[in-house]
């Protein structure tokens, strides 16, 4: 019986250790990666293991995300139809997406021609390729945002960071041409200028524009448009934890039941 | 019965009728009813149970994947966002499968590390051991090729350095790589190829694992005393003493699996991987998927390339030897207090690999893995051939129901186990 309990314990122990040093090595190729520092800590509605994303700031999200970022990134794993998760009614989206003109066809004389988007229809791409998108931006190239929030590490809080680290350079750094200084951003020169500036969009909600009041909401909305399924997900995966601890306790209590007049 | 017809005992008529005339019913009642197993089995013989049962999740997923992905440069990146988007419940077969991966490597090292503590590779099990060995080559190689094709960054370049690894093959090696890629990189025809063997190996694999299985099944089980089971006493019969526990070990695994599906899905992958995948551009750091990392410091920890490659395949393939290389009579490390110290060190030197091989190739991580990787080799070749000369073992319990039972209750007569003697054939009561 003693060394039994003690076989146990150390099958618990190099469980342990296994998983401490594995998940341990993991984290840190991530911000091996960079030469920026961590981002610092941020807290968004959908943290956690329960968060859910706040529609409000989905919504103001999605709207800086039109108004501001679209000029220069595309969003192309996005339909229009998708908006009608942030919690916007189809009169709204329809509408909305009718603003946008795409290219469709050909049609029956084999000529494209030009219509309003569609539910159906994906976020209209601000460039034709990416040569035209670099021409535009002096070589550098506005990478598409769709899964940006599972493309870097701790994603939210460093898109965040980024979006509110502009600053003047420290005495003596050597600026590229066109460049700009970000706190956040590895190596510190970014191609992308500064596109937040305080009361840069009207809210509909009357929500004040702030710089870190815009960041937090785009942000919020690009991690929703990386991971939709989130919230399901997170619901799903409790209904799924509960039934395996009820089963668990009831196969366990069989296995005792089966065991009971066994030593072993 | 009639002529020629199996001798079925099942009542069901139906069931009767088949099993006279391919007696699959009567195998599994032999194999997974009665089966005598040893009595003192700990939750690590939960290992293979799950194992098996994690291969099925894979090719059950991977299937449905296989359904809605398609494998071209241009396309494939997309074709898994359409998966996880507007395929019905298709994140979730995607994260399984994903995360699978990496359940499937957790449960196969403890699997393997089981086998190397209670000595389970020694005689009569050795075959048993080696084809253990077949099936992780290619679950690696399965699992390598997987995640290439979701054609992000990291799917990109790991293909790109691990294919290259075969240009320092003396002569011959830049051709090897050529024909690997099917071009002059990695490119659509190597996805392609890569698809189709991400396909087809899974099944060569449960090939394998039924030969693994049937050999089992001709030694039996070995057991944490690592003694021979000697009368009806020692054992069980698998249902439903281990049907039962096995049971108790998967909903465990299942809640690990699904904590992990559900609220960390990315946690165990690489963030570059959800950028698509850019020959012009390469990663600040090249890391592989991290099952891998061991054997990713070990390559790196040799400056010559060649020398790298060939430490690296031998680090598993010396596995292969271990049956050999272990000259103790005793199979279970619980009476090998000596040896038994140098085992964990190899298992740290195991995990120390892994943390290096996350960090870039730099010092001091290079060096500290060159000591780990020192060490590995060092245990399998001359520690362990020397301590199983060297070591006195603790003296053996005379059978398992004795260590079990006690003294009282144990039957009389039956010396001591001959230690590490070839086991007849367990008596299929
Ligand atoms: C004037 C064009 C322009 C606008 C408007 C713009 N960006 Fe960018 N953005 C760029 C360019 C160019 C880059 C590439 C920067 C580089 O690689 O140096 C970039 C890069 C990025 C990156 C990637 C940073 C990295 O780690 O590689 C993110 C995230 C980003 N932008 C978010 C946004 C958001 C959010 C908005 C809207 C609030 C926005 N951008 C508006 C031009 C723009
Ligand atoms: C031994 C079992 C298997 C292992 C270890 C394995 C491993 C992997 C890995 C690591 C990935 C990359 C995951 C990612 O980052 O997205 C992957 C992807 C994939 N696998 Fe498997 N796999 C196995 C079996 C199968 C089978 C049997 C099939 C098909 C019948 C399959 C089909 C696919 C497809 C289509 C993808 C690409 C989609 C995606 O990346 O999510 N796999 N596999």
């Amino acid at each position: 019986m003693r060394s039994k309990g003690l076989t146990t314990m150390r099958i618990l122990k190099a469980l342990a250790v296994a998983a401490t040093v594995t998940l341990g090595g993991l984290t840190s190729p991530a911000l091996a990666a960079g030469e920026a520092p961590p981002p610092p800590d941020t807290r968004f509605s959908f943290d956690g293991f329960f968060g859910t994303f706040d529609r409000g700031s989905l919504q103001r999200g999605f709207q800086v995300y039109k108004e501001v970022c679209s000029a220069c990134h595309a969003m192309r794993q996005l339909s229009y139809r998708n908006l009608l998760d942030i919690g916007l009614t189809e009169e709204q989206v329809r509408a909305l997406a009718a603003q946008f003109t795409v290219t469709d066809g050909p049609n029956d004389e084999g000529n494209m021609f030009e219509r309003p988007a569609r539910l159906s229809d994906r976020f209209r791409r601000p460039f034709a390729n990416e040569q035209a998108a670099r021409a535009a931006n002096n070589g550098a190239y506005p990478p598409d945002l769709s899964v940006m929030v599972k493309a870097r590490p701790n994603g939210a809080d460093y898109l965040y960071a980024l979006l509110t680290g502009y600053k003047d350079p420290p005495a003596g750094f050597q600026m590229q041409d066109g460049m700009n200084y970000n706190e956040w951003f590895p190596g510190h020169q970014i191609a992308m200028p500064n596109v937040l500036n305080d009361g840069q969009v009207d809210f509909a909600d009357g929500t004040q524009a702030t710089v870190s009041q815009m960041a937090r909401d785009v942000t919020t909305f690009l991690a929703w448009a990386a991971e939709p399924e989130l919230e399901t997900r997170r619901q799903m995966g409790v209904k799924i934890l509960i039934f395996l601890a009820i089963l668990g306790g009831l196969v366990y209590a069989t296995k005792r039941k089966v065991w009971a007049d066994v030593k072993h | 019965m009639g002529m020629g017809l199996h001798n079925s005992e099942v009542k069901n008529p139906v069931l009767r009728w088949v099993d006279q005339r391919l007696p699959v019913v009567t195998m599994i009642q032999k194999e997974y009813g009665t089966f005598p197993t040893p009595r003192n089995f700990n939750y690590f013989w939960n290992f293979g149970a799950l194992a098996m049962i994690n291969l099925a999740i894979m090719i059950a997923t991977g299937v449905f994947l296989a359904m809605n992905y398609t494998p071209h440069t241009a396309m494939a990146f997309d074709s898994v966002e359409r998966i996880m988007r507007d395929v019905n419940y298709g994140w979730l077969i995607r994260y399984v499968h994903m995360n699978g991966a990496s359940m499937f490597f957790i449960v196969v090292y403890i699997h393997i590390y089981r086998g190397m503590y209670y000595g389970s590779y020694k005689t009569p099990r050795e075959l048993l051991w080696m084809l253990g060995v077949v099936i992780f080559l290619l679950m690696m190689a399965t699992a390598f090729m997987g995640y290439v094709l979701p054609w992000g960054q990291m799917s990109f370049w790991g293909a790109t350095v691990i294919t290259n690894l075969f240009s320092a093959v003396p002569l011959i090696g830049p051709e090897i790589v050529t024909w690997l890629w099917g071009g002059f990189s990695v490119d659509n025809p190597t996805l392609n190829r890569f698809f189709s063997l991400h396909y087809l190996l899974p099944f060569v694999i449960t090939g394998v694992v039924f030969l693994h299985v049937a050999a089992l099944h001709v030694t039996g089980s070995n057991n944490p005393l690592g003694i021979e089971p000697k009368d009806k006493q020692d054992t069980l019969p698998f249902h439903p003493y281990y049907t039962i526990k096995d049971s108790v070990g998967i909903v465990a695994y299942l809640a690990v699996f699904a904590f992990l599906v559900f609220f960390m899905p990315n946690y165990l992958g690489h963030p570059d991987n959800y950028i698509p995948a850019n020959p012009l551009s390469t990663p600040a750091h090249i890391v592989p998927e991290w099952y891998f990392l061991p054997f990713y410091a070990i390559l790196r920890a040799v400056p010559d390339k060649l020398g790298g490659v060939v430490l690296m395949f031998a680090s598993i393939l010396v596995w292969f030897a271990l049956p050999w290389l272990d000259t103790s009579k005793v199979r279970s490390m619980r009476f090998r207090p000596i040896a038994r110290i140098f085992l964990f060190l190899w298992v740290i030197s195991f995990f120390v690999l892994m943390y290096v091989g996350a960090r870039p190739a730099e010092q001091p991580y290079v060096f500290i893995g060159q000591l780990a990787t020192a060490y590995y080799f060092l245990w399998f070749l001359v520690l362990l051939p020397l301590l199983g000369r060297l070591e006195k073992p603790l003296p053996l319990p005379e059978s398992i129901s004795r260590a079990v039972l006690g003294a009282r209750a144990a039957l009389p007569g039956g010396g001591p186990v001959p230690a590490g003697a070839a086991a007849k054939p367990m008596d299929k009561a």
